[in-house]
């Protein structure tokens, strides 16, 4: 029986944190409902052992079910019946799997019929469940739009579309337009108040939307008539029920393909308001797409754990010269890099998870009474720490999730070319990880701040006073240098946007990496003090940390303030 | 019904002990396979059925509670443990007299059993079980096609294709391995049944908070019967009521045949076809 989370000895790591005790804490108020619902844990040991249940249930529908059906999925992929969607059969089994093993509205309360797990446990389940198919993460993992309306929509739209969640309900978030893509402020679709319906209606188009067929939409639209910018935007929420957007179109894409990527034609489609006007895309998109970020970093450690284990499995198998190919050390090379990116990320990622879940469960705590001092502090915390860190884990987990895949069909040579074998799907499914929910370079512009503002240099300085193994002490000593380091390029390119205004964009990407190449060090050299079989990966990505530094310091150090103009020169090209 | 079984599906070499019994050490215990398209094609019938439940009957050690708390999490709404020193060393004949007087007082509308369990490979507990009671059977059942008032019309699965049968209930029909997989375990409900205990595992510690906690609440106790509890006739209970007796075990090691090798010209397929059915393998 293939179960991704019993097999996964990494994934069940993080979920042993010691923060976990707070998160879990506060996640449960106390442990108010042990009395109120017959599924509510008694106290955190009780919690913690529904939370390794239940992510066993995962893992084995993602071993058992998923998995082997996500060939056939990528093949069929889904099709436009009556301008509704129609997934791919293999697509129809995973959903019911997931709906009847109740992993619905997983972080929902459990008034809505949630169950009320913290968002770590969400984003494992994500991680598994790409592992087994990218392409129905998107369609899954989608339910965290539910945590959208649960932070600001009214109680009566709670009431109405929470527990249909929780009960399996698929959503979707119509952001995008032919128009407005990374500049979402552009976007026209028009949300009119109907005096006579009593209801908002919804005209336009929205474009190249994940599962847009989905019953809960939440649709980004202007609701300010004669504005042009983000300021005249609303969020609202439609229910598919009530009927008034086709789907024309689904697009034909490189990879993902099991994941209904739409066209959507809004014609008087009625829908409710969430939250105040004009806060649509300042306050609830961010809220929204700060959760998909995440989302996407689940989804890309996911490929990266199977891209690993897929060139694993091929170089044990696979026999050249009379011995499998793993024994040639140009093969154990990029397998062990390979293993301590997966594990170096997942750190990332879980660290990352931890800092949104406190600061998000007080703002939950704050909507039912006011927060003390210390929690309040408390708050902005791990609200700057999340700020920073969920950019950081999208940029490094996508992009390492093209780069395994790579890495993947390079192991496996001319056979991992041709369609006979998982890892060219990975390959193709990869490539969207860096663009969607925010490009790369995107994640690089959100992230700089944390970069000058010293969030990410005070937090390394946190790293550095914690205690580390002995066996760590090297790999310590190499970081505090490589923070010398990047304090340098920091104040280096600071002093040079001062002189030519561009300098700091110029260099962002850089100054970013590095932060994230020194971070996820720690991260991992922290791990090996309590298990030892980290320290290799550990070590490992210290290496890999100090060249891809050397790089850009190298870059940095050497670069004028006349680059800036030596790289947009091209803007005259045509 | 159903049982639990050592996973026979993935022996190692410390699968048998040198007596030639089965080495329960060595091999998880696991739900029995078909018993769990049983279980899947008695939760269908109670979505069919309003009002319906679904309780697990199984004979066995205290650990076989385990199968009973797994039904429940997959939408069981409860059990009957069969236990006690009586029914050790039952052949399917005891078996299925044990399991028939446990069944006289249960008195379902309709028992589900797995064709076969993975351990025996008998398949004969559920057509036993028909006999005692006096009910009507139907074996290789693959789906229940419908539900009418007093009977049921059921699909099986035969060799050579399927055939639909109709059937008056209480019966009893044992499930396909073709049938339908067993759904999820549910999280809702592995959260709330977990704690679930047979009477003998809460009498063991009564002072635990598990078993304070089981004995607090009815949905979390299974019901645990020892023999005086259903009434049997002794004489016809466990190693004196199995006739059955293993005279001699033998190991058999397969070993590889020569390969043949044959081209995709005419006459080689053709030879190659007249060997098969020669062999039955085919035809």
């Amino acid at each position: 029986m293939a179960n991704f989370f019993s097999d996964n000895k990494d994934l069940q790591f993080h979920l042993g944190h010691p923060l976990m005790r707070k998160i879990v804490e506060l996640k449960e108020r106390g442990f108010s409902e042990k009395d109120l619902y017959d599924y509510a844990p008694q106290d955190f040991e009780d919690a913690m052992d529904s939370y390794r249940r239940v992510l066993e249930i995962a893992g084995e529908v993602c071993g058992e079910v998923i998995a082997p059906n996500a060939e056939g999925v990528d093949h069929e992929g889904p099709r436009v019946v009556n301008d509704h969607v129609e997934y791919a059969s293999g697509t129809v089994v995973n959903m019911k799997a997931v709906v009847d093993a109740g992993l619905s509205g997983m972080t929902l309360p459990r008034k809505y019929d949630g169950l009320n797990f913290p968002l770590i446990c969400f984003v494992m389940a994500n991680e598994m469940v790409a592992r087994a198919d990218a392409s129905f993460e998107n369609i899954w993992g989608l339910q965290d739009c539910a945590e959208t309306l649960n932070e600001f929509a009214s109680e009566e739209i709670k009431q109405k579309y929470l527990p249909w969640v929780s009960a399996g309900a698929t959503c979707a978030m119509d952001l995008t337009e032919p128009d407005a893509g990374s500049d979402l402020g552009a976007v026209m679709l028009k949300a009119t108040w109907s005096e006579e319906k009593q209801t908002w209606l919804l005209n336009g188009v929205k474009r190249f939307i994940t599962n847009g067929d989905g019953e809960v939409s939440l649709v980004l639209a202007r609701t300010e008539e004669g504005t042009t910018d983000a300021r005249g935007l609303s969020m609202l929420v439609y229910d598919k029920r009530d009927g008034g957007v086709k789907v024309r179109r689904i697009e034909n894409k490189l990879g993902i393909k099991g994941s209904p990527t739409c066209e959507l034609v809004f014609t008087n489609a009625p829908a409710q308001l969430v939250g105040d006007r004009k806060m649509g895309l300042i306050k609830y998109v961010m809220s929204l797409m700060n959760a998909a970020r995440l989302g996407i970093g689940a989804q890309s450690v996911g490929t990266c754990e199977a891209a690993y284990r897929e060139a694993l499995k091929y170089a044990h198998e696979r026999a050249q010269f009379g011995k499998p190919i793993i024994r040639f050390a140009a093969v154990s090379e990029m397998l062990s890099n390979m293993k301590a990116k997966v594990q170096g990320v997942r750190a990332l990622l879980y660290e990352t998870a931890r800092f949104v879940e406190v600061y998000k469960q007080y703002g939950h705590i704050a909507q039912e009474r006011s927060l003390e001092g210390e929690e309040r502090q408390e708050m902005k915390f791990y609200n700057r720490l999340a700020d920073g860190f969920t950019p950081l884990v999208k940029l490094f987990s996508s992009e390492y999730a093209n780069q395994l895949a790579y890495d993947a069909i390079q192991i496996h040579g001319g056979s991992g070319f041709m369609k006979d074998y998982p890892c060219e799907r990975l390959y193709r499914d990869a490539r969207i990880m860096n663009i969607y929910e925010g490009t790369s370079q995107l994640q690089v512009v959100a992230a700089i701040n944390a970069v000058t503002k010293g969030t990410f240099l005070e937090q390394i300085e946190r790293y550095a006073a914690e205690s580390y193994s002995e066996a760590m002490c090297p790999v310590v000593t190499k970081l505090k240098e490589l923070t010398v380091k990047f304090s340098e390029m920091q104040a280096r390119v600071e002093a040079g946007d001062k002189e030519v205004c561009g300098f700091k964009d110029f260099h962002a990407r850089r100054l970013v990496e590095t932060a994230g190449h020194i971070i996820i060090t720690y991260l991992l050299a922290r791990q090996a003090g309590q298990v030892e079989d980290y320290a290799a990966s550990a070590r490992i990505f210290c290496k890999l940390a100090e060249s891809k530094i050397a790089e850009a310091y190298t870059y940095v150090m050497n670069s004028t303030t006349e680059d800036v103009a030596l790289f947009k020169a091209v803007e005259q090209e045509n | 019904m159903a049982k639990q079984v050592p996973d026979t599906r993935n022996v190692g070499k410390d699968a048998m002990t040198p007596e030639g019994t089965v080495n329960r050490a060595a091999l998880p215990a696991i739900f029995n396979p078909e018993d769990l398209n049983a279980l899947e094609a008695a939760l269908r019938l109670k979505d069919r059925v309003e009002g319906s439940t679904v309780h697990i009957l199984t004979m066995g050690p205290q650990r076989a509670a385990d199968i009973i708390r797994d039904a429940m999490f997959r939408g069981a709404d409860g059990g009957y443990l069969l236990s006690g020193r009586e029914f050790a060393g039952s052949d399917t004949l005891a078996t299925s007299y044990a399991l028939s007087c446990a069944l006289k007082k249960i008195a379902p509308d309709v028992i589900f059993a797995g064709r076969q369990a993975i351990d025996g490979d008998t398949a004969q507990v559920g057509p036993q079980v028909a006999e005692k009671l006096g009910l009507p059977q139907v074996t290789y059942a693959e789906e229940i096609v419908e539900v009418k008032e007093k009977s049921l019309v059921i699909k099986r699965r035969l060799e050579h294709g399927t055939e639909v049968v109709e059937c008056p209930i209480p019966a009893v029909v044992t499930v396909n391995a073709s049938a339908a997989e067993c759904r999820p375990r549910n999280a809702k409900r592995v959260m709330k049944y977990k704690f679930a205990l047979a009477g003998s595992e809460i009498a063991a510690a009564p002072e635990s908070p598990a078993a304070q906690r089981a004995a607090a609440k009815e949905y979390l106790q299974i019901v645990e019967w020892a023999a005086a509890d259903v009434n049997p006739d002794p004489e016809q209970l466990g190693l004196t009521g199995s006739p059955t007796k293993v005279k001699k075990i033998e190991n058999v090691v397969f070993a590889a045949k020569e390969a043949k090798k044959f081209t995709a010209a005419d006459e080689d397929i053709n030879s190659l076809m007249v060997e098969l059915i020669a062999s039955h393998t085919l035809g």
